[in-house]
């Protein structure tokens, strides 16, 4: 079932240098998403578009359309802020808020009204459990989040976007500071919460893309240059451009 | 002119930039402890504890630091919510135009307003114009414009300094601007706003030109913010000027000194805790 | 609600012009009229203050808030550029880490000590020393010259910390003395900003009153020396609000319009030199 599709999307930041040009793809749900390119290829902007974060920025402009089960989420009958509870995203430095890590995981449902500890308690536990960090932390979910390790708060960061139970994850470069023992957590987290979400990563490490998703697409100067199935995109690029990029000549 | 040798030149103007700041700094360095030796003695618990006796020539204090007191919370239930709102407005709601630049103009306008000015303003407006006569409310509500410039800049300072990251967090989970504000930008900004907050509690204490004809000089303590009440500045400038009573000025003064130099340092060490800090 | 939150902010942010609004409004409202019925050339330009016989020139007053202001400015700007040179370009970090605060904190100390310490101490002194009555121009220059140097020395450090290290590298490496560096290349760097400084300080002198009121005499003439006594027109006010009324209140508020008009153009200046510093 299609869960996200992008049809002839384009975005402009203000005094319109164009970040994003006539963008198709569409994302099925329970499926991995990996977006490749270099950096300023428009990736990021694309993620923050699919959550709305760049309303907040002044001057911009867009074309098309973007839609989420088939409803448009530029449309009037979408709140930005309902629309980033169901489509929850991750940053590419671990931001904790500086509370404790129970604070952090509950801070989402919170925001959204749920009140009551019992409530709250299950919330943390289940989003710790997705995230694979729950053991690390279980006996010191009152201390500080800045205490923990960088790849713990990432993972922090993933349990309090799941502790809102959204349907879409979005994930921004969400390794790019992380060892691999760290990286290799995520994806492992990542692969487990498929079953239950529709996940697009931004990615700049091709070998992740390759490892973690199912539909690649690779973006260059706000272009989408090839989209298709992983396996196919690793083994026969269609785009020469793809080629020199997966293979390591370019970017 | 003679062409002073580079080298020469060098050693007189460190001598005499050394002497000016040496006189610089013993000038007000000696005020102070001028000030605490004459006043310390004075500043016992009766000093502290009971009211003035003919007008200040004998007794005690306690009247005039309840009624300042009182001022300074009345001027600052006024500032802070105006001065931080303001600050929130500025640095979250809006992105810098004509208009922002404008409210920033305005209040460094406030800031350079000469407080007998708003002593004259408060005189006409607050004790004559609204009736509230010689009262804590004229004297504390004169003092919240006199202190709400302070207010801005130090709570714009501070929520300028939390990292916008944690703003993107709290958007990115859903919350509204307003819970972000309050969930994540105020709680940031907390020690710096307070800094500014403290920093204007010394500016209500020193201060005398702005209420002397705002809150009046009563004797009495105040029972309620209609009354009028003599602040420990006001006390102290009629003591200096009208009574020859210079001991129980010298108390007053260094009653004074104490509170403002205690609270004043308090919040620059908060200040340099926040820059650490971030730094 | 979110809406209704972000209106409110609106209207909080916009309080501050509507204060400096009103503020003027008021002032004006009760000076202006008598500006008028008067005419601006006899005040302004008027000798006599006899508010009880109908005369009102405060041209004595106008001239005494420039010569005490101007005086403060002689004392306060050498002496606090020099300690500010001193502690950027020629201390140790460690001395102005201490000393900065320090000499920012006395800020914080009431004009009211000020004044009381200069009538105690500094009168006297220039009373038997150098003659007259010691309540003279003299008297109110080194106070207020004193007030102004926190105001002088905290802006010029940020000032000259702003100055690039690279420029004095460049400086030292063509073979400069530290003293050369800070002449030729420094102090011209940061020329705007040490403006900004004198003028904001400038600010302070002109509206100080309590401190003034208490060293210079008050005596409504124009001084023949330094060591005669002045009236400023914040004194002015000062001193007879507290017992004026019809058209002498009037002529008191006339008198805050004069300071109030002055203020705001020496703002005016330095928000402008500000601005081409940023540039």
């Amino acid at each position: 079932m299609e869960k996200i599709r992008v049809k002839g999307f384009g975005f402009a930041y203000q005094g319109g240098s164009v970040a994003l040009e006539n963008i198709n793809l569409s994302v099925m749900r329970n499926e991995i998403l990996g977006i490749m390119g270099p950096a300023q290829s428009g990736k990021s902007t694309l993620l923050r578009c699919l959550n709305r974060m760049v309303d907040a920025l002044p001057g911009t402009s867009r074309k098309g359309s973007i839609t989420l089960d088939g409803a448009d989420i530029f449309s009037g009958e979408i709140d930005p802020d309902d629309l980033r509870r169901r489509v929850g995203m991750v940053f590419d430095v671990p931001v904790p808020l500086p509370r404790s890590i129970y604070e952090n995981v509950a801070y989402g449902p919170k925001l959204h009204g749920v009140r009551g500890r019992k409530k709250l308690d299950e919330l943390v536990e289940f989003g710790l459990r997705s995230a694979i960090l729950w053991d690390e932390v279980k006996d010191r979910l009152g201390t500080s989040a800045l205490r923990l390790s960088g790849g713990q708060q990432q993972r922090l960061c993933i349990a309090r976007t799941l502790a809102l139970d959204p349907e879409v994850i979005l994930l921004d470069e969400p390794c790019s500071g992380l060892d691999p023992i760290s990286t290799l957590k995520i994806e492992e987290a990542l692969s487990e919460l498929k079953s239950k979400y529709t996940i697009i990563i931004v990615t700049n490490n091709t070998k992740q893309a390759a490892r973690v998703s199912d539909k690649a697409a690779y973006f260059l100067m706000g272009e989408l240059v090839e989209y298709g199935r992983t396996k196919q995109i690793f083994t026969v690029p269609r785009d020469r451009r793809t080629d020199d990029y997966i293979s390591g000549r370019f970017g | 002119m003679i062409r002073l040798d580079p080298a020469l030149s060098q050693k007189l103007v460190r001598w005499v930039l050394v002497s000016l700041t040496a006189l610089t700094v013993s000038i007000l360095v000696f005020i102070i402890t001028y000030v605490l030796l004459k006043g310390l003695p004075v500043l016992g618990w009766e000093f502290l504890s009971t009211g003035a006796v003919d007008a200040g020539r004998g007794g005690g204090i306690f009247p005039f630091i309840v009624s300042t007191v009182f001022i300074t919370v009345v001027a600052l239930a006024i500032a802070t919510p105006l001065g931080v709102g303001t600050a929130i407005y500025l640095t979250e709601y809006t992105r810098e135009t004509a208009a922002t630049r404008v409210v920033r103009f305005a209040a460094e306008c406030l800031a350079g307003i000469p407080s007998i000015i708003l002593g004259l303003f408060g005189f006409i407006t607050f004790v004559l114009f609204l009736k509230l006569g010689w009262s804590i409310l004229s004297g504390g509500l004169t003092l919240a414009i006199m202190v709400l410039p302070t207010i801005i800049r130090t709570s714009e300072e501070a929520i300028i300094a939390v990292p916008q990251n944690r703003r993107d967090v709290s958007t990115s989970l859903g919350g509204t601007r307003w819970q972000t504000v309050t969930r994540v930008v105020l709680p940031g900004a907390l020690p710096g706003i307070v800094t500014g907050i403290m920093l204007s509690v010394g500016r209500c204490i020193g201060e005398t030109a702005a209420v002397i004809f705002t809150a009046g000089s009563a004797l009495g303590t105040p029972t309620s913010i209609f009354a009028s009440g003599r602040t420990l500045a006001v006390h102290f400038y009629i003591l200096a000027t009208e009574t020859d009573a210079f001991g129980m000025a010298y108390g007053t003064a260094a009653a004074l000194i104490i509170a403002i130099l205690t609270i004043n340092t308090l919040a620059y060490w908060m200040m340099h805790r926040i820059m650490r800090k971030y730094s | 609600m979110e809406k209704l939150i972000e209106k409110g902010l609106l209207v909080i942010a916009y309080s501050s012009i509507a204060i400096l609004f009103i503020i003027t409004f008021f002032i004006f409202k009760e000076g202006l009229p008598f500006i008028f019925r008067e005419g601006l050339g006899t005040i302004l330009g008027g000798v006599e203050w006899r508010p009880t016989k109908g005369e009102f020139g405060i041209l004595p007053m106008v001239v005494g808030s420039l010569l005490v202001t101007g005086g403060a400015l002689v004392i306060g700007v050498p002496l606090g550029l020099s300690c500010a040179v001193f502690l950027v370009e020629f201390s140790k970090p460690k001395v102005r880490r201490i000393l900065k605060p320090a000499i920012e904190l006395l800020a914080g100390i009431p004009s009211v000590v000020y004044g009381f310490l200069g009538v105690i101490l500094l009168v006297p002194l220039i009373r038997v020393h150098l003659g007259g009555p010691g309540l003279s121009l003299l008297a109110g220059s080194i106070i207020l010259g004193i007030m102004i140097l926190p105001t002088i020395i905290s802006i010029s450090i940020d000032v000259l910390e702003a100055v690039p290290q690279s420029y004095r590298e460049g400086s030292i490496a063509l073979g400069a003395t530290t003293t050369q560096t800070v002449s030729m290349v420094v102090l011209k760097a940061a020329r705007s900003g040490i403006v900004t400084a004198v003028i904001l300080g400038m600010g302070r002198a002109i509206g100080e009153t309590m401190a003034v009121i208490m060293v210079t005499g008050n005596a409504v003439a124009f001084p023949g020396s330094i060591l005669d006594s002045i009236r400023t027109l914040t004194s002015n006010i000062g001193i007879e609000l507290a017992y004026a009324s019809g058209d002498h209140q009037e002529a008191l508020f006339a008198t805050g319009v004069v300071l109030f008009v002055m203020i705001m153009v020496l703002n005016l200046v330095a928000s402008m030199t500000r601005k081409k510093r940023i540039r």
